[in-house]
């Protein structure tokens, strides 16, 4: 018998055995709403319809409802990791929850929308492809969908998706859908998003999550997870302006490898070739690309997001922190810096303080000089009210760095835009910054 | 137009290798958790592919229960043989000796919790200031939470709600003295993506993955392999079967699989299929809804 079963899922699962699912494409992205948008409701139903929750997960999840009293399986627990979550009945921390359709794998940074949004939300943006902002079709757009646009804006995510839900508790009403996608637009057009799509949804019964609704036959689109699946992610990184930040470097000084000395690193933007010219900063030296080797094979050329070693055809004083450019297109160099700052811990940032800074593969001190403003993340406003930072708000501050930078703005290159400040006592992550 | 995109399994690898290199290059005395299970065995895989042509810079350091199938711990030597790196052992029976734990004792005494302890110890006594292991955010819903640069204070703990926010591909590994990190570069893969990697790179892995013939008995309706130490009760008929490994532990919380699985497709054909987690035949995850939480913040994996 348990052969048999085996069998027939086999069959429907014939897919996952060709060599096509070994070259499928990743994309990332992130979920945000509060306790009653239906979040949980349309992550299940986007795992439980891919057959990503296990039996052993539903059952435990099962187990776990009917103690909490609920009536229906609540979902939630099964993205609620820590005791303390389920304990309260909130989510905490982002939790990354991962499924794979036969066109891709699919990796979700859910963002609980009410304590601490702010933070969470920026942590599970800041590697997303895609955002999805629920909207309840019931209320229309709030403060909440403002709230999520504008970080999803802020982090640069390349395309969001904006769900109405509950379209079964608006009698699947096309007007509604339309009015809401003009509320939608209108403000959209502050943000720098290049991508929004929308789909009328109803994450409970599963209208256009995975399968097309009966319900909405005026609705031409496609479904959640038809768009999930076919968003063009190619061009989400940057392939124009060559940056490669020197992680390590790779001395093997064994007999065999006498001589070598790579440079090791993820390449942060463009394409790099070997025989290209580039140039080394700080020092500015330029000299020649000898090889790229990814292993022991070399490859004709390298670009974001690959980790590769890559050997210069000139000996020359290169370490950690340096960044390989090429002599036409060069990064910022600067000391004074301005940054999208998001505040990230109980202790407020004020003006004047010192604090270690990470940025690509290097590490500086530096000092905060200045609030500029604040951003109200509700209304879009900005507050000039320069005294202190505190825990998840947004504002923009002028930094100076004990050494000069290699950077690029956050809009252009979200590696080279993008820097941590680390509280100098703890060792904490205080703040995570976008650079303008 | 070219097309410059990686595949899935080069953008998790190239993730996983970069989060090696940032041990590298961040810590003084990183050393890598060594199982003899598939997930440290591709994390010597991508350690290999960081650093090459140079040897892995750090030592391999596997906790031993004692408890093992002895085919890992052949794996095991001729792995590190043909690495040429150091390998640390630290034993869990050692701990014992030294009165450091009590051994559980009763039908489903265990080591996996000891190791804790012997791990602690052993990171303390080599000064080791990160411990690089296998674990995956799809294993178990407190592993969800983790961060690839896992904080832990000068008493191994992890303290899970006042963890550091980490974005992009920046990670913050500053400490204090005493203080080391668990780093875990496999963070964002799933069991089918390391089952799919082992394919495509041609892995070797321990014949315990494959079917074969074993010595069994079934309790609470997970087969167990049967050896010296397994206490049986009366209604607990040791059987032959057709089984194999879906993940390599302790001997005492390694539920096994019927399968005639003897290829790589054939596993990756089953994983897909399945209906169980993989550490749904975990006794040690069975204990509580918070398990493994608990071992977590004590200092566990």
């Amino acid at each position: 018998m348990e052969i048999r079963k085996k069998a027939n899922l086999m069959d429907n699962n014939k897919e996952f055995s060709s060599k096509a699912y070994l070259d499928m494409e990743l994309l990332r992205f992130t979920t945000a709403g509060s306790v009653d948008d239906g979040k949980s409701t349309l992550i299940g139903r986007l795992l439980y319809d891919s057959k990503s929750i296990f039996e052993d997960q539903l059952e435990a999840v099962k187990r776990a409802s009917i103690r909490k009293g609920n009536e229906k399986i609540n979902l939630a627990l099964l993205t609620d990791g820590l005791r303390a979550e389920r304990e309260q009945g909130i989510t905490i921390d982002v939790a990354y929850r991962y499924f794979a359709t036969p066109k891709r794998k699919f990796i979700i940074a859910d963002t609980p929308g009410h304590v601490q949004y702010t933070r969470n939300m920026v942590t599970g943006a800041s590697t997303a492809n895609a955002a999805i902002i629920l909207i309840d079709a019931r209320n229309g757009v709030t403060e909440q969908t403002y709230r999520h646009s504008y970080i999803s804006s802020l982090l640069q995510i390349p395309h969001l998706i904006i769900c109405v839900n509950k379209m079964d508790l608006v009698d699947y009403k096309e007007e509604i859908y339309e009015l809401i996608k003009e509320q939608f637009s209108a403000f959209a057009s502050k943000l720098a998003v290049k991508d929004i799509r929308f789909v009328p949804i109803s994450a409970l019964n599963g209208d256009n999550v995975v399968e097309h609704s009966k319900n909405m036959p005026w609705y031409g689109g496609g479904t959640l997870r038809y768009i999930l699946e076919n968003i063009h992610v190619g061009s989400d990184l940057n392939h124009i302006d060559p940056r490669f930040p020197v992680q390590y470097v790779v001395r093997p000084q064994s007999d065999k490898f006498h001589d070598y000395r790579g440079y090791a690193g993820r390449v942060a933007g463009g394409v790099f070739k070997k025989g290209d010219r580039v140039m080394v900063l700080p020092s500015g030296f330029v000299t020649t690309i000898e090889a790229i080797d990814v292993y022991h094979k070399e490859v004709e050329e390298a670009f974001p997001p690959m980790s590769v070693t890559i050997r210069l055809s000139d000996d020359l004083d290169i370490s950690r922190g340096d960044m390989i450019v090429k002599e036409n297109n060069v990064p910022f160099v600067e000391q004074d810096i301005d940054v999208m700052i998001c505040w990230m811990n109980e202790k407020p940032l004020q003006p004047h303080t010192k604090y270690h800074l990470k940025h690509t593969t290097n590490d500086v001190k530096c000092m905060v000089k200045e609030i500029k403003y604040k951003v109200d993340v509700n209304t879009l406003n900005r507050i000039e009210d320069g005294v202190e930072l505190k825990m998840n708000e947004i504002a923009r501050v002028s930094i100076r760095t004990t050494k000069p930078l290699f950077f690029d703005s956050y809009r252009k290159n979200r590696q080279t835009g993008s820097l941590i400040l680390i509280d100098e006592g703890t060792n904490n992550t205080m703040g995570v910054g976008m650079i303008v | 137009m070219k097309k410059y995109n990686l595949n899935h399994l080069r953008e998790l690898e190239s993730e996983s290798i970069f989060i090696m290199r940032e041990v590298a290059a961040q810590f003084e005395n990183p050393a890598l958790l060594f199982s003899g299970g598939k997930d440290s065995i591709v994390m010597v895989h991508l350690a290999k592919k960081a650093f090459w042509p140079a040897k892995i810079p750090f030592p391999l350091l596997h906790i031993d229960t004692g408890h093992n199938f002895e085919e890992t711990i052949v794996f095991r030597d001729e792995l590190v043989k043909e690495l040429g790196v150091q390998l640390i052992v630290g034993s869990v029976q050692d701990s014992i000796d030294k009165g450091r734990v009590v051994e559980e004792t009763g039908y489903s005494a265990s080591r996996n919790l000891l190791q804790t302890v012997t791990l602690l110890d052993t990171i303390e006594k080599f000064k080791i200031d990160a411990a690089l292991g296998g674990g995956r955010r799809d294993e178990e819903k407190a592993r969800a939470k983790e961060r690839f640069f896992s904080h832990r204070d000068e008493f191994g703990q992890w303290d899970p709600k006042n963890q550091r926010p980490e974005l992009w591909n920046i990670f913050n590994g500053r400490k204090h003295v005493g203080e080391h990190f668990r780093v875990f570069p496999l963070s964002n893969w799933t069991e089918m993506d390391i089952w799919q990697y082992i394919y495509l790179e041609d892995i070797d892995i321990p014949d315990l993955y494959f079917t074969h013939k074993r010595k069994v008995f079934v309790r609470d309706g997970v087969i167990l392999a049967d050896a010296p130490f397994m206490m049986k009760k009366n209604s607990e008929k040791v059987e032959i079967m057709q089984v194999r490994c879906r993940t390599i532990g302790d001997i005492s919380c390694t539920g096994l699989t019927m399968s005639t699985a003897n290829n790589l497709e054939d596993i990756i054909q089953e994983i897909a299929a399945t209906r169980v987690t993989e550490r749904g035949g975990r006794a040690d995850d069975m204990r509580s809804e918070s398990a493994m939480e608990d071992r977590k913040k004590e200092g566990y994996f």
